[in-house]
């Protein structure tokens, strides 16, 4: 098992016909993603030809994900449109009922968003009250979902995983390539791989990651990989004191960064005093997490505490 | 991206929300002659003489004058405060040269609040925050006395409602000024949120927001940033730009698609990802804050750079005279490892290299990546892990150091 993605994950890429969309979803298919479909407003129609290692594999591409869902039974979704669209192409995703959508997408206006994730959670309360399986958003701004040998849903280099039990959560892309380099280094493997993105406003959060974690019989221990600005850290920590019984290491980046300054990712700031590196560290190490003090030691940080 | 306040003021009035008459001045003659105007305008000698730097605490650092004697001490003022080095809490010790000047009309005010939106990334909503403690730090007000300051949050889909405003109004105090002073703050408040949704405001802030004698309440500052993401459908953003207020290296790298933020320290740091660049900038500093080692910069070359940009991020960083030497760390997802590799040859080649040089290289295209470096015929230090490039950058440096020494 995994959380978010599986073998029984069929994939929509909204923006396949783009530079990025069409190269990312040749890449998921390479990797045994199963891709259902592609949407591209004005495409409909068309075929999208991915040349693989085991052959050509045409995906049919369509106007609309509620037709491409009809379709072809998709459950999730890869977001590679551009900023001006992209939060469009969350809302009609969500709207079509697709369970997963990843959004890749870095640059949303944060005005958009917060429409966005005002819609998804009254759907997730609704579906809740229901009964039925909520929506989940990850990203925008983020590298995306992999299950190693399974699925992998984003722009990560699929290479460097390797199938095992540990689970790994972060804002930022290349760090998280770092710390699945560093147990794949030491043999070993990761469970699934959730990059939730480094925007201000987004879908899942460390807290709602972690509570799958803690439920996935298949995850035996966690890597969480922070940095400054927001209180997402200090929520997980919470989390992490009174629900989590697996181990936790953490690496919290941007304990040197200057206070009022944007660090790259748009939620990387420490503003009025609030988002310290060392304030996260903090927490994390009063709720039980093992904090890394490099980010060289993640893995190593985590491997002493499954002995 | 900041703007001036008189440029966020011209926004208000745009929006409705009332603010005092004033002129943008640049030179001292203009500056008298705006003051003339509004004198002979508004029938009051009183004038404000307001430096325009994108910095709060102006008042305190002696950038905002009032000038009660005419002209004549308008242009006094102004010859003072235009081309001071104006130092508040958000300068920094340099200060930061005025070179624009706002010249407004003095009002008599009867009190002065705070009022300010945000996005408040914690609830996913803008909050509307307001304080009887206007004209002063607002960050000091929330960290002593948080019970200071009113909030309200607001539901993207209806936008702020009356009711809100009217509990902020009501939390103010402000029936005191008769229930038409309450009115018109609901009002100002309905078109501030109206502004902050359709120019992409990532903040918005009067400070202070007063009331007049007469009732009427007015902004008497105006501070504005956008959400740089959404530059892309406001075309005029780049007219309200002020390249002054910018660090010219920062400046030289949003141009060249670049994220660039100039620290203080001695080591040059090239990373792809954001993350990673700032786990970079820890790892030195941890490595060798004992030795006097810190990094110099955070530089993310992003996901998708082209050689070209790599090459000038590397020059960016090799012309930088505080740099004693410089560590290359990237784990290639999207980045080909073999990208770099061509663009720091590139840079090196073009610029010499005069300084320690250590590459750690992972991911995508990797052996092809170190295979450039390793034929360049460059002195390059290979690293295996971060940890270890960290360690070698420290060792270059300290060795650097005993050797000016001696």
């Amino acid at each position: 098992m995994s959380i978010l993605v599986g073998k029984d994950t069929k994939l929509i890429v909204q923006g396949i016909t783009g530079g990025a969309g069409s190269f990312h979803a040749k890449q998921a298919i390479e990797y045994g993603t199963s891709v259902v479909a592609g949407v591209t407003p004005t495409r409909g129609g068309e075929t999208f030809e991915a040349a693989t290692s085991v052959g050509t594999v045409k995906v049919p591409v369509f106007d609309t994900v509620s037709r491409a869902v009809k379709e072809t039974g998709a459950n999730a979704t890869c977001i590679f449109v551009p900023p001006p669209g992209a939060a469009d192409a969350i809302l009609e995703a969500l709207d079509a009922g697709i369970e997963l959508v990843v959004c890749i997408t870095e640059g949303i206006p944060v005005v958009d968003m917060l429409g966005v994730r005002r819609v998804l959670e009254a759907m997730q309360r609704e579906h809740e009250a229901r009964g039925r399986r909520i929506p989940r958003l990850v990203g925008p701004n983020c590298p995306g979902v992999i299950t190693p040998g399974a699925c992998k849903i984003g722009i990560m280099p699929g290479h460097i995983h390797k199938p095992g039990h540990i689970g790994v959560v972060s804002r930022s892309g290349t760090l998280t390539y770092e710390a699945v380099g560093q147990l794949t280094a030491l043999g070993i493997g990761q469970s699934t791989c959730v990059g939730i993105g480094g925007d201000p406003v987004s879908g899942m959060d460390f807290v709602d990651v972690l509570e799958l974690f803690q439920a996935d019989p298949d995850t035996h221990g966690v890597i969480m990989i922070g940095e400054i600005g927001g209180g997402a850290e200090e929520r997980a920590a919470e989390f992490i004191k009174s629900k989590m019984t697996k181990p936790v290491a953490a690496f919290i980046a941007g304990t040197t960064a200057p206070p009022g300054k944007r660090m790259g990712h748009a939620g990387a700031i420490i503003s009025g005093g609030k988002g310290t590196a060392a304030a996260k560290i903090a927490a994390l190490e009063a709720a039980g997490a093992k904090v890394a003090p490099t980010p060289s030691d993640m893995a190593t940080t985590l491997k002493s505490m499954m002995a | 991206m900041k703007i001036h306040e008189y440029q966020g003021k011209q926004l208000f009035a745009k929006y409705g929300v009332p603010v005092p008459k004033g002129i943008a001045a640049f030179t001292v003659d203009e500056a008298e002659a705006a003051a003339k105007k509004l004198i002979a305008d508004t029938g009051s000698q009183v004038v404000v003489v307001k430096a325009q730097i994108h910095a709060g605490g102006r008042g305190k650092g002696g950038g905002v004058k009032v000038a009660k004697g005419g002209a004549a001490e308008a242009r006094q003022l102004a010859e003072k405060i235009l081309g001071m080095d104006l130092v508040t809490h958000q300068t920094g010790p340099g200060g930061q040269k005025v070179r624009r000047l706002y010249i407004e009309q003095g009002l008599d005010m009867a009190c002065e609040m705070y009022l300010g939106a945000v996005v408040d990334r914690d609830r996913r909503r803008v909050a509307f925050m307001a304080s009887t403690e206007g004209g002063v730090e607002i960050e000091k007000v929330a960290a002593e006395t948080p019970d200071k300051i009113l909030t309200v949050h607001v539901d993207p889909t209806v936008g702020l409602s009356s009711f809100q405003a009217r509990e902020l109004a009501f939390g103010l105090g402000l029936m005191k000024y008769g229930k038409d002073t309450v009115g018109k703050f609901v009002r100002l408040c309905a078109q501030l949120y109206d502004l902050f949704v359709k120019e992409d405001c990532s903040l918005l802030e009067i400070n202070p927001l007063v009331v007049l004698k007469n009732g009427d309440v007015v902004a008497l500052d105006a501070k504005i940033n956008f959400d740089d993401n959404a530059d892309f459908r406001h075309k005029v953003w780049s007219e309200l730009r002020d390249d002054d207020e910018e660090d010219p290296v920062e400046l030289q790298a949003k141009e060249a698609g670049l994220n660039y933020v100039s620290l203080d320290g001695n080591v040059g740091c090239l990373v792809n990802g954001a993350g990673l660049a700032m786990a970079t900038m820890d790892i030195i500093k941890h490595a060798g804050e004992k030795h006097g080692v810190a990094p110099a910069n955070f530089l993310d070359v992003g996901g998708g750079a082209t050689q070209e940009q790599v090459t000038k991020a590397f020059a960016m960083i090799l012309k930088s005279p505080k740099v004693k030497a410089i560590f290359v760390n990237i784990f290639g997802g999207i980045m080909k490892c073999d990208v770099i590799a061509n663009g720091v040859v590139a840079a090196a080649k073009e610029l010499g290299l005069e300084v320690p040089l250590v590459v750690r290289l992972e991911g995508t295209n990797v052996e092809l990546g170190r295979k450039i470096l390793t034929e360049s015929g460059l002195a390059i230090e290979p690293a295996s892990t971060m940890a270890d490039g960290a360690a070698k950058i420290v060792k270059a440096v300290s060795q650097q150091s005993k050797g000016g020494a001696a």
